[in-house]
C-alpha cells in the first residue's frame, strides 16, 4: 500500500521559526532539484524518507539560491562569491548547524569552499544521510520490494567519490535492497564522468568523436544492469539520455537512490 | 694522477652544472603566485613516504609498477655505489670499501647486480613499449618529437649504464681471479652475477684487454652518470627528483575544494558593504587587487603548478582517465602540464638573457593551449586521482578559464547564459527564486 495520499510535510525555515521551532537539518534542495521536472521527483523521495523517519528538517524555499558551483567551475569567480556570501548569510542568520543535500554538486561546495568564507556547519550527501538512518534502525527496510534480485550498478558522481571520497555509504544503502550490486568496470576512484561536471551540463560539447555520457551509459550496459543508481541529478540526466540514445528504455532505469529507497520501503 | 685528476675535473663540472642548472629551475618555479603549503607536515611526510618512496599510486597499473619498481631500486642501491667510484677516482684506491666492510660489501654488490639484471630486463621491455607495442598512451599527439626521444634517450643510457656495470664487475672478477686485479691476492669476490658470468664472458680476454674493459666499464658508468644528472633538468627523468618534493607539497584537501580567491572576495564583500567609500586610499594590509584574476601565462599559475610542470613523467595515466580525451576532444591534461613546462622554460630563458621585465607578446594560453582545449574539462578530477606524482591538472585548467571568463569575457554563449542566470535569479536556468518551493505541491 502506497501512502499517496498522505501529503508531503515540507516546512520552510521561516515557517519553522514562526512558530518558534527550529529545523535539526536542512534540506538543500538545489536548482536541479527545484526546477528540473526529473530531479523534483528525487527531491520529493528525499523528502518522503525525512518524513518517513520522522526528521525535524526544513528547505529554506524561495530563499535558496544557488550555491555558485556552476560558476566557479567555469571561471566566473565573482558570480560564486556573489552567491556563496549571500547564502552564507542566510545560513548563519538561521543557525543552521547541519545541511544535507540531493546533489553532490552542491554538497562539495557548502562543504570544502563555503568554511574559508565564515561557513561553519556539518555537510551530509543525502546517500550518507540515508545510509546513518538505516544503520540507526530509523528506516526500515523489508526486503528490497520490486528491486529484489535485480542487477543494480552504482554510478559515482565525480563530486561525491573522487573530489570528496565518498564511495561506500551509497554502495552500503544499495546492499539492503538485497539486489544484485554489479560493478562497472570503471568505478569508485576509477569511474568515469557522465559529461556534465565542470559546467558542461549547461552547454554542449567540443569537438570530439563521442559524446562522454554514450561512453559511460556503455559501462551499465556491458553489465547488464537492470538499474542504473545515481546519486546526482546531473549523472542522472546524463545516464537517461544514454539509455534513450540506445533504445534501452524499456530493459534498463535510472534511478537516483532516494528514489530507489522510497520506493523499496513502498513510502 | 692524470685519471684521478680528470676525475676530479669531472666530479666539479659534473656537480657544478647540475647545481646551476638547479638553480635556474629554482628561479622559474619561484615565478609563480604563491600558495601556503606550509601545514600539516606529519600528514605530508607521510604522503611522500607512500607515494613517492612507496609507489602507492604507480601500483594502480601492477606490471609497468613492478618493471619501474626494479629500475628505481636499482637506482637507489646503485647510488650507494656510486660513493665508492667517487672515493676510487679521488684517492685512486680500488673498491675502496672491499676490505672496509667485508660481507656487507659482498652482499651490496650482490644485491646491486641481481637488481641491474632486474633492471635491464624492465629496460627492455619499456623500450618495446615504447617502440614497438601499441600502447595508446604513448602514441598521441602530443609525444612526438622531443618528447618522444626523451623517452627513448633515457632508456637508451640506462642500458649502456647497465652494460657498463656488468662489464666493470665481470672483467675485475676474471681479473681477481687470475690474481690480476688491482685488489692484492686472488680468488672470487663472490658477487653472485659476476662471479657467474666472468667464466662465461670474460676468460678468453687476455689480462691487457681485462684492464681496460675494467677501465672502460668503470669510467663509462661515471661518465653516464653525471650524463644523466645533467641531462635531468632538460627531461621528462627530472622526476626521479622531483617526485618527492612535488608530492611532499601537493594538495591535501578534498580534491573537490577549489581555492577560494582572496582578492575576488574582498570585491564582493565592499560590494556589499553600505559603509564602503570607493575612493578611499587602502588601508595597510587589505589585499590588494591583483594584476590580473586568474592565469593567462605561466607567470600567474602558484608555483606548485609550476612545481608539476617539471615533475611529470608524461606517462599520460591522466590523459588515458580523461573522460574529454577518451571521447576524441582535444583536451589532453598531460599536455597541458607540458605545455606548462616548455612556457616556463621559454619565460625563464627570456627574463635570464634579456632582463626581468622582458615581454615576448607570447602566453600559456594562447600560444600553447587553446581554448578549446580548457573548455572541454568536465572537472571530474580522473587526472588528479591517476597522476602517480601527484600532478594537479585540474587546477591549471581552472586558472586558464578564469582569466578568460573575468578578464576577456570570453565563455561559450550557453555558458554566459548559465551566469547571467545565476547573477540574475540565482539558478543555472531561467526560472524565478520565487518558484523554487513550486516542486513542493506540484
Ligand atoms: C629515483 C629513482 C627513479 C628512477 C631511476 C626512475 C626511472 C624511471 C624510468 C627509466 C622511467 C621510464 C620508463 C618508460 O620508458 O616508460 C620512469 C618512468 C616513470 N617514473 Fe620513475 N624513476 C625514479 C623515481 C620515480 C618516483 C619516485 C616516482 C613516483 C612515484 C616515479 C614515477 C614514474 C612514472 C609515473 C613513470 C612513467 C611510467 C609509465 O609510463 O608507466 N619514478 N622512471
Ligand atoms: S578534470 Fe578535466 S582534464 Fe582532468 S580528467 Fe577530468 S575532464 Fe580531463
Ligand atoms: S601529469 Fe602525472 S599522470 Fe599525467 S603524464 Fe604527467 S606524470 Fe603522468
Amino acid at each position: 500500500m502506497s501512502n499517496e495520499m498522505n501529503k508531503l510535510r515540507v516546512p520552510t525555515v521561516a515557517e519553522m521559526i514562526a512558530n518558534n521551532e527550529r529545523p535539526d537539518i536542512l534540506f538543500w534542495v538545489g536548482c536541479s532539484g527545484s526546477f528540473d521536472d526529473r530531479a523534483k521527483k528525487i527531491s520529493k523521495a528525499i523528502v518522503k524518507i525525512l518524513n518517513y523517519c520522522n526528521i525535524k528538517f526544513a528547505i529554506l524555499g524561495a530563499e535558496e539560491s544557488c550555491t555558485g558551483d556552476p560558476a566557479k567551475r567555469a571561471g566566473n569567480e565573482f558570480a560564486f562569491m556573489m552567491q556563496a556570501i549571500q547564502n552564507i548569510e542566510l545560513l548563519k542568520g538561521y543557525e543552521i548547524q547541519k545541511i544535507v543535500t540531493g546533489c553532490p554538486h552542491c554538497f562539495n561546495t557548502l562543504k570544502n569552499e563555503y568554511p574559508e568564507l565564515g561557513a561553519d556547519f556539518e555537510v551530509v550527501h543525502h546517500t550518507q544521510l540515508i545510509n546513518q538512518l538505516i544503520r540507526e534502525g530509523r528506516l526500515l527496510l523489508k526486503g528490497g520490494g520490486k528491486f529484489e534480485g535485480k542487477k543494480i550498478t552504482f554510478h559515482d558522481p565525480c563530486y561525491l567519490g573522487r573530489a570528496n571520497d565518498v564511495y561506500e555509504a551509497p554502495r552500503e544503502v544499495l546492499e539492503k535492497l538485497d539486489a544484485e550490486l554489479v560493478e562497472m568496470k570503471r568505478s569508485k576512484a576509477k569511474g568515469l564522468c557522465c559529461g556534465a561536471g565542470g559546467a558542461q551540463m549547461f552547454k554542449d560539447a567540443e569537438k570530439g568523436n563521442k559524446e562522454i555520457n554514450i561512453e559511460r551509459t556503455q559501462d551499465a550496459i556491458e553489465v547488464n544492469a537492470d538499474y542504473i543508481a545515481t546519486g546526482c541529478p546531473f549523472c542522472n540526466t546524463m545516464m537517461t539520455d544514454g539509455i534513450k540514445h540506445f533504445e534501452k528504455e524499456e530493459k534498463v532505469k535510472v534511478l537516483d537512490i532516494a528514489e530507489l529507497i522510497s520506493n523499496a520501503a513502498d513510502l | 694522477m692524470i685519471s684521478q685528476l680528470l676525475f676530479i675535473v669531472l666530479l666539479v663540472v659534473g656537480f657544478g652544472f647540475f647545481s646551476f642548472n638547479i638553480s635556474k629551475i629554482r628561479k622559474n618555479i619561484s615565478l609563480g603566485k604563491p600558495l601556503d603549503r606550509s601545514d600539516n607536515k606529519a600528514q605530508r611526510i607521510k604522503t611522500t613516504l607512500l607515494v613517492a618512496l612507496g609507489q602507492k599510486k604507480m601500483f594502480q597499473r601492477i606490471v609497468p609498477a613492478l618493471l619501474h619498481l626494479f629500475i628505481y631500486v636499482a637506482f637507489l642501491f646503485t647510488s650507494t655505489e656510486l660513493i665508492e667510484i667517487i672515493a676510487d677516482g679521488i684517492s685512486g684506491s680500488h673498491r675502496f670499501f672491499l676490505n672496509k666492510l667485508g660481507w656487507i660489501y659482498v652482499l651490496l654488490i650482490s644485491t646491486i647486480e641481481v637488481l641491474s639484471v632486474l633492471a635491464f630486463i624492465s629496460t627492455l621491455y619499456f623500450l618495446a613499449r615504447r617502440n614497438l607495442l601499441q600502447v595508446p598512451r604513448f602514441k598521441m599527439s602530443e609525444m612526438t618529437g622531443w618528447p618522444k626521444l626523451d623517452g627513448n634517450i633515457i632508456l637508451y643510457l640506462e642500458i649502456v649504464l647497465l652494460v657498463c656495470v656488468f662489464t666493470m664487475n665481470g672483467a675485475d672478477e676474471a681479473l681477481f681471479l687470475q690474481g690480476k686485479s688491482h685488489v692484492a691476492g686472488s680468488g672470487s669476490f663472490g658477487f653472485l652475477i659476476s662471479s657467474f658470468t666472468a667464466p662465461y664472458f670474460f676468460n678468453y680476454f687476455d689480462v691487457e684487454t681485462l684492464i681496460i674493459l675494467e677501465r672502460v666499464g668503470w669510467w663509462g658508468h661515471i661518465l653516464v652518470v653525471f650524463g644523466f644528472l645533467n641531462y635531468l633538468p632538460y627531461s621528462k627523468h627530472f622526476h626521479i627528483v622531483m617526485a618527492f618534493p612535488n608530492t611532499y607539497f601537493s594538495n591535501l584537501n578534498n580534491k573537490g575544494a577549489f581555492n577560494n580567491l582572496s582578492s575576488v572576495k574582498e570585491e564582493v564583500l565592499k560590494m556589499f558593504d553600505p559603509s564602503f567609500d570607493p575612493y578611499a586610499t587602502p588601508t595597510e594590509g587589505e589585499a590588494s587587487v591583483p594584476d590580473r584574476f586568474g592565469a593567462k601565462d605561466v607567470e600567474d599559475l602558484t608555483w606548485k603548478s609550476l612545481m608539476d610542470a617539471y615533475t611529470c613523467t608524461e606517462c599520460g595515466r591522466c590523459t588515458s582517465a580523461c573522460p574529454a580525451s577518451q571521447t576524441g576532444k582535444l583536451l589532453s591534461p598531460r599536455k597541458i602540464i607540458m605545455d606548462t613546462r616548455d612556457r616556463l622554460e621559454e619565460v625563464g630563458a627570456n627574463k635570464r638573457n634579456n632582463g626581468p621585465d622582458f615581454k615576448d607578446n607570447k602566453s600559456l594560453l594562447g600560444d600553447y593551449i587553446s581554448e578549446e582545449e580548457i573548455w572541454a574539462c568536465t572537472s571530474c578530477n580522473a587526472c588528479v586521482q591517476e597522476c602517480p606524482v601527484s600532478i594537479d591538472p585540474l587546477s591549471i585548467i581552472i586558472d586558464l578559464r578564469r582569466y578568460l571568463v573575468m578578464e576577456e569575457s570570453k565563455v561559450p554563449s550557453e555558458l554566459a547564459g548559465m551566469l547571467t542566470n545565476i547573477e540574475n535569479n540565482g539558478a543555472p536556468w531561467q526560472f524565478a527564486q520565487a518558484d523554487r518551493n513550486n516542486w513542493v505541491d506540484e
